[in-house]
């Protein structure tokens, strides 16, 4: 019996090359792209992590008052208070000297996966000395980086090039998770005050939760201020 | 077509396991978990790669069964039987894992499960016309 003609296979080992340069494009795409990072929650704290180190701080060492915010980079209300509020505050009190501002991460991981890693991308900008400048991007930038969207790294880094940051000592910084202490330390420190939501102000001993008006933190900065430091009309 | 799927699928696991790609593409975090068990390897080599070698081996076989020297051949029609057969005990020993032990589903695994099964069903069918054809 004579043999059947063989087939002609080329269509298919056409597509099999097709898939197969597609397949290896792809796996190697993943394995060039920067690589996204995950900083753990509930690290234990070293007293390294909080040695000399109580949170970032703007405005004058002589400043009559002192404010410190709990907030997480991917909640909203932080924003909100951040975009609208925040300028006002840092032009009208703290660079006049009256007001001096700290700031404290309080992610809240069930809701927002990403706000340890924003945390930490702030801490690695502060270390070139543009934490302030970070801190602005974040929260101008969350719409386009909070959850649900994917893994914000790239967009992180993204910022910091913007930035003008050293890229690779910011890729080490945030490859390493070496604040990852910090940030929890923040976060015990801010859940033992009572810190049960963010934004979340200290201010004179007494916690205040949600958006502050810039106005309402400037009545309190005034009453707080003692007499002899206040403005005079 | 599946066993080339299937290696990449693999390749992906692999990869990721062996710390080349930053995070995987799941949603349920149970990849992560399925991945970083100690299930995740068999017999001290991980799982993803016995996957790798595995579907290497399918599509060679696969190949080598539809040159025009093997086209009356009967091996390859076996040897692709028995060893998707093999492989689709071995993805049920890995479900039973995943599911009663690890109790976490990694969703690249059950894509592999899922062409490990189309390919034996396949490689059946197969045998069965090359039996028929002797």
């Amino acid at each position: 019996m004579a043999k059947a003609p063989p087939k002609n296979l080329n269509r298919f080992y056409l597509l099999l090359g097709l898939g197969a340069a597609l397949g290896v494009a792809a796996l190697a795409y993943l394995v060039v792209r920067p690589k996204a990072v995950s900083i753990p929650a509930n690290v234990t704290v070293l007293a390294g992590d909080t040695t000399g180190f109580r949170g970032y701080v703007i405005g004058s060492d002589l400043a009559p008052v002192e404010i410190t915010e709990y907030a997480d980079f991917e909640c909203p209300a932080c924003s909100e208070f951040a975009l609208v509020q925040w300028p006002s505050v840092r032009d009208r009190l703290i660079e006049t000297g009256q007001l001096r501002w700290r700031y404290r991460d309080w992610p809240i991981d069930q809701l927002h996966p990403y706000a340890r890693i924003a945390a930490h991308a702030a801490a690695c900008a502060n270390d070139q000395g543009k934490y302030w400048e970070m801190h602005d991007a974040l929260f101008a930038g969350q719409g386009e980086w909070a959850a649900p969207r994917g893994n914000p790294t790239s967009k992180f880094r993204g910022y910091a090039r913007d930035l003008a940051l050293n890229l690779d000592e910011y890729d080490q910084c945030m490859q390493s998770a070496m604040y990852a202490g910090r940030i929890q330390a923040s976060y015990d420190e801010g859940s033992k005050l009572g810190v049960g939501s963010t934004p979340t102000f200290l201010i004179d001993g007494r916690l205040y939760s949600g958006v502050m008006a810039s106005d309402s933190i400037r009545k309190l900065v005034d009453r707080l201020t003692p007499a002899a430091t206040t403005p005079q009309p | 077509m599946l066993s080339l799927a299937g290696l990449f699928v693999s390749a992906y696991l692999y990869l990721y396991k062996a710390g080349y790609i930053g995070t995987i593409a799941c949603g349920t975090g149970g990849c992560e978990r399925v991945q970083f068990s100690p299930q995740s390897s068999f017999l001290g080599v991980d799982v993803a790669l016995i996957g790798l070698v595995g579907y290497a081996i399918l599509l060679g076989v696969s190949l080598a069964g539809l040159q025009p020297k093997f086209a009356e051949a009967r091996w390859p029609a076996v040897a692709l039987a028995l060893l998707s057969g093999g492989a689709v005990a071995f993805t049920l020993y890995l479900k039973y894992l995943e599911l009663f032990v690890i109790h976490a589903v990694c969703r690249w695994c059950v894509v592999s499960a899922v062409l490990i099964a189309a390919t034996f069903i396949l490689s059946i069918l197969e045998l069965r016309r090359v039996r028929r054809a002797s």
